[in-house]
């Protein structure tokens, strides 16, 4: 998989965030069939589009919620407009909405000069808490701690399993976090992943500021990690106002002895085999 | 790795912040949780309770009639609720093992998630003042 977003809450270009990126969330997963599916449509989605060596048959983009931060990429998506690809958005629907209207809001003037109903070859889905599998991946999805209808995602083909939370605030109102993974949103989406890309926006110091927000500091997500038998974390929706300096500061004082840290920066590529 | 739901993970958090007294059950009707008001009117902590299968729930708490005939379970107005995935309201005794008893009034919600998902129930309680 790689990184082609890693930003949260607000794209922040500039020479202070060129290394961990200023693009909000993308991330490109493929897995061992050659199936391509995109995690989320943050404005790192361009980039992605304008990478892909060749247009594929099929993409799959799965959004996590419908936070500007994760869908505003999504209209300059190349992909989109191709007619030798057929792309699906899997996403949340509301209590009174299915993803096609919620996304219509944003895909559609003012807001937007193209339509969504325009584009052909674009498929939407409703995406609901359970299993599904994209070719040889299956993916589990499920709600996790975050404003609105937020999912996290589980990902597992041959080669190992990948957890994705990029919004996510596992210790709100735990007292206990965290001692109790059955009261933890998000533990059986982590449970011994292999890798797990997770939200570390804020210091405890913002934090304090912030509780109910839905995201999680640094030092949540390490125990979080730890809590859940992760294997490795890459640290993922950096808040705008960090810059590169300080993330290379907060990230490289994290410590864990079951648990390898990994700052998220742009870029950067993994694999689930070891 | 079993976890239970965000939503029924999200009222157990809310329910230990609130000075209402409140009890939750899954849709299995197991017990889940009830908060520190609900201990005082009850008489047991939680934490001596723990979260207990609904099959042995009437072994550690007792309810009755406010006359003192019997109630069954069904009569219940948090069994009510997780049957009929209707709010139910009554008013009844409750005490656990050999505590005293207590005149309390209930308001029970089903907790339904997306796709009519019946997560469980949650119940608001309060003593009445004889």
């Amino acid at each position: 998989m790689r990184l082609w977003g890693t930003r949260g809450s607000l794209a922040r270009s500039g020479p202070e965030t060129v290394r961990y990126g200023g693009d909000t969330s993308a991330v490109e997963v493929r897995s061992t069939d050659g199936s391509l599916i995109v995690i989320d449509a943050g404005s790192g989605i361009l980039r992605l589009g304008e990478n892909l060596p060749e247009p594929p048959a099929r993409i799959d983009i799965l959004l996590s919620h419908l936070h500007m931060d994760h869908i505003q990429g999504l209209g300059f998506f190349t992909p989109l407009y191709s007619p030798d690809t057929e792309v699906h958005i899997w996403g949340p629907a509301s209590a009174t909405q299915n993803l096609r209207q919620r996304l219509t809001r944003y895909l559609s003037p003012p807001l937007f000069p193209v339509r969504l109903r325009d584009l052909e070859g674009v498929e939407v889905h409703n995406l609901y808490r359970g299993k599904m599998s994209l070719g040889d991946v299956a993916i589990t999805a499920d709600l996790v701690t975050h404003p609105g209808h937020t999912f996290g995602f589980r990902l597992e083909d041959p080669t190992g399993v990948l957890a994705y939370m990029s919004d996510h605030e596992p210790a709100l109102g735990v007292d206990d976090f965290p001692a109790s993974p059955e009261w933890t949103s998000g533990a059986a989406l982590a449970d011994n992943a292999d890798l797990m890309i997770h939200d570390a926006q804020y210091t405890d110091e913002e934090y304090a500021q912030r509780p109910g927000w839905g995201h999680s500091t640094f030092g949540h997500a390490v125990a979080f990690a730890e809590m859940t038998g992760v294997s490795r974390m890459v640290t993922f929706h950096h808040d705008p106002s960090h810059s590169d300096d300080f993330l290379d500061l907060v990230t490289g004082s994290l410590h864990s002895d079951s648990v390898e840290i990994i700052p998220g920066m742009v870029g950067r590529e993994f694999r689930l085999e070891t | 790795m079993a976890q239970q739901p965000v939503e029924m993970i999200l009222i157990r958090q809310w329910a230990a912040h609130l000075a209402s007294s409140v009890w939750l059950m899954d849709a299995a009707g197991n017990l889940l949780y009830y908060n520190e008001p609900a201990e005082e009117i009850l008489g047991l902590r939680f934490d001596e309770a723990g979260e207990i299968h609904a099959d042995d729930l009437t072994e550690l708490f007792h309810a009755s009639n406010l006359d003192g005939s019997s109630l069954t379970n069904d009569e219940l107005p948090v069994v009510k609720a997780l049957m009929t995935q209707v709010p139910s309201h009554g008013q009844l005794r409750i005490r656990s093992g050999i505590g005293e008893w207590r005149h309390i009034e209930v308001t029970a919600l089903p907790v339904v998630a997306a796709e009519d998902k019946l997560l469980g129930v949650i119940a608001i309680f309060w003593e009445v003042s004889e």
